[in-house]
């Protein structure tokens, strides 16, 4: 055979290109250039400002005092007795956290089981018919989010769309109760995101050799085995993408938990802008920020660290 | 569309061997209204065990479309599929044991070769061990022992066809269907595989069936040949059955050079048809295929069966003025302009001057009446 030959002539040829490759990244890496510099600008520096608030201490009608304190980081977790000073454990923050996490875990696995079938319906469309679809995909775009939080808003409530089809159909006698609930912010913050779900995940499936599905099918493999062994894996670097971009976004959301969340409940985005606000505790909103900013970072890495091995190298 | 009775020729399941693959008129429509295309009409054939069948056709055919209702990537809009005496024509390619190599070879690039060879016997759920079992004899059987643990995108060409092969063959199917695999291979290389091919469906004794636009590797490899053209099978038989005797005018075209020329048919007898050439010269043909009548018909012959002779001599054919001479080697293809202005192509070691007058003499039994 030639192929022995053949072989040493591909490992050669594949160093050479690795070594080409690492000369090709450094100069892509001044493409960056521009980008870092906005970053620099619009992100470190409000950040650095934020990070230097979080240890002094508030005014009296907002805006902070020059004075050292870390007060804003203690009050997250304990509650200050007024009387005597004493501190006190309390996890009504933390609670806040949580529900924030979870909402937008919920919201992330949800738009994920609805974003993945659309975007292979999308993928497995003819190349000419696809920006159509894409089109469409990224329609809700050219309507303010506000606005749009509001029509859903409007087809929740109790004398809304929904409650006007279940009660007159006579299904239900009292409308259906979904207004300023967590469903309610579930739904708004789905709706909301899911086209940041299906953009990466077509982009993914877009990739895919739809002949590799036709290998794994005649491989004996069945429609469900040729998606998690095929299709899932393939289509990582997408799902990674996506979750990333639905799960940041909906975990620091503001108008939909306000509008259809009804300030009931918090999350970390309302409280945050609260204490800025109404509250008049800029320390503390900040501190509440930067231990956001933290627990996203936090679950970025565990969640890239664990899911992007098999993306990495098909990506 | 009515499953009736088909029209295009059948191959004999000769040789007492069982027959494992059978077509019985199988159609297929891809399309619909004024757009809609047949890439199948009516087509039947029977592959027998442990035979490579090697389907022959140009682009658009509908060769490929006959493999990939084979493997289930397609159903049939009329027609049965019968693989071993079961008809599986609607079952799902993962009920059939029936395993594909992909033109593009279609490895998993997110798996090892290992991993894709084993791949369908893990989806079979047999258990590991013979998983690992399997997969090192597959590896040893394509040679590929030291790149079991590569990804594939480190290999050459010619190494993913042999993963692809191993990946395919692993299951033991009881067909093995191949999509032009080796279209994407260099000349030498592609040579190599070819021989390679034949000795793994011997050692393996599974049913080969191989799609090819190429007639070269046809006629190598083959125990028979199916020619398709728009979607119908033309012509069933082995390599030399197709190249000396082919039944009409697309096979005799589109297997190796051959000339066509126009003659009339005087007669048919015992040893052939006398027919009328151009020039007024009289030869005896044979015919293979049914249902020619006196008249005009299509005469062919290989350049090799032919050879030139003086101009002047009585065993001369036909005659004409030597045209241009083509060098390839070992040999020279003459060109030979007829009085009428046909151009005929004679295999020949001596040149002899352009525009010489000269003529060409049949070997006997060569010359054949074509169908059109």
């Amino acid at each position: 055979m030639t192929d022995l030959s053949a072989s040493t002539v591909a490992d050669n040829l594949a160093r050479a290109r690795r070594i080409s490759e690492s000369t090709a990244r450094r100069r892509r890496l001044q493409l960056l250039m521009p980008a870092l510099i906005v970053i620099g600008i619009f992100g470190l520096f409000p950040l650095t400002i934020t990070a230097t608030y979080s240890f002094l201490s508030p005014g009296t009608y907002g805006g902070v005092r020059w004075e050292f304190s870390t007060d804003a980081y203690v009050q997250f977790l304990f509650q200050r007795d007024i009387f005597d000073d004493t501190l006190s454990f309390s996890d009504s923050y933390l609670r806040i956290i949580g529900r924030s996490v979870g909402l937008a875990f919920v919201t992330t696995i949800g738009a994920l089981i609805l974003g993945f079938p659309t975007a292979y319906f999308i993928a497995s469309k003819p190349p000419n018919q696809r920006n159509l679809w894409l089109f469409l995909i990224t329609l809700p775009f050219w309507t303010n989010l506000l606005i749009r939080t509001y029509a859903i808003l409007l087809i929740i409530r109790d004398e809304g769309l929904i409650n006007f089809a279940l009660v007159g159909s006579g299904l239900r006698s009292t409308p259906l109760n979904i207004l300023y609930t967590d469903p309610a912010v579930f739904i708004g913050l789905i709706y909301s995101y899911l086209p940041f779900m299906v953009l990466p995940l077509y982009a993914s499936l877009e990739k895919l050799d739809f002949k590799l599905v036709e290998a794994a099918y005649d491989l004996y493999a069945t429609r469900l085995q040729v998606l998690r062994r095929v299709i899932i894996p393939l289509a990582r670097p997408g799902i990674v993408a996506g979750c990333i971009l639905v799960f940041i976004p909906g975990l620091g959301a503001y108008i939909t938990p306000t509008l259809l969340g009804g300030g009931k409940k918090l999350m970390m985005g309302n409280m945050i802008a609260e204490q800025f606000g109404a509250s008049r505790n800029w320390p503390f909103g900040s501190a509440a920020a930067l231990i956001l900013m933290t627990v996203v970072m936090l679950a970025l890495v565990v969640y890239v660290r664990n899911s992007g091995q098999g993306g990495r190298r098909h990506g | 569309m009515p499953p009736e009775r088909n029209r295009t020729e059948t191959g004999q399941p000769g040789q007492g061997k069982a027959v494992m693959v059978r077509a019985d008129g199988v159609t297929k429509t891809f399309g619909r209204g004024a757009s809609m295309v047949t890439a199948l009409d009516r087509v039947s054939l029977s592959i027998n065990e442990n035979e490579f069948l090697t389907l022959l056709g140009p682009s658009g055919c509908g060769k490929t479309t006959l493999l990939r209702l084979i493997a289930g990537f397609e159903l049939p809009d009329a027609g049965q599929i019968l693989l071993d005496g079961q008809e599986i024509g609607h079952l799902p390619p993962y009920q059939r044991p029936v395993n594909t190599v992909f033109q593009s070879y279609a490895l998993f690039p997110h798996m090892s070769v290992a991993r894709n060879i084993g791949f369908g016997l893990e989806m079979q759920g047999r258990p590991a061990s013979e998983v690992a079992q399997t997969t090192a004899r597959m590896l040893a059987l394509v040679r590929m022992e030291d790149m079991a643990d590569r990804r594939t995108d480190q290999l050459s060409g010619g190494q993913q066809q042999r993963v692809a092969l191993a990946r395919a063959l692993a299951p033991h199917p009881k067909v093995l269907l191949l999509d032009e695999p080796l279209s994407a291979l260099d000349l030498k290389l592609r040579k190599n595989m070819q021989i390679e091919l034949k000795r793994l469906q011997n050692e393996t004794g599974i049913t080969f069936i191989f799609v090819t636009h190429d007639q070269e590797e046809a006629l190598t490899m083959s125990d028979r040949i199916a020619v398709m053209s728009a979607g119908r099978i033309l012509q069933v038989g082995t390599p030399k059955e197709i190249y000396h005797r082919p039944s009409s005018r697309f096979v005799a075209d589109f297997i190796g050079d051959i000339n066509i020329f126009a003659a009339t048919l005087e007669k048919t007898g015992p040893d052939g048809a006398t027919v009328t050439l151009p020039g007024g010269g009289k030869a005896v043909a044979q015919v293979h295929a049914a249902g020619v009548v006196p008249g005009p018909v299509s005469v062919a012959i290989r350049p090799e069966d032919m050879h030139l002779t003086a101009a002047e001599d009585k065993s001369a054919a036909i005659r004409g003025r030597i045209g241009n001479v083509v060098y390839f080697g070992s040999g020279n293809n003459v060109h030979v302009t007829l009085a009428d202005g046909t151009e005929v192509i004679v295999r020949s070691n001596e040149a002899g001057a352009v525009d010489s007058p000269v003529g060409i003499a049949f070997s006997p039994g060569k010359l054949q009446v074509l169908e059109d």
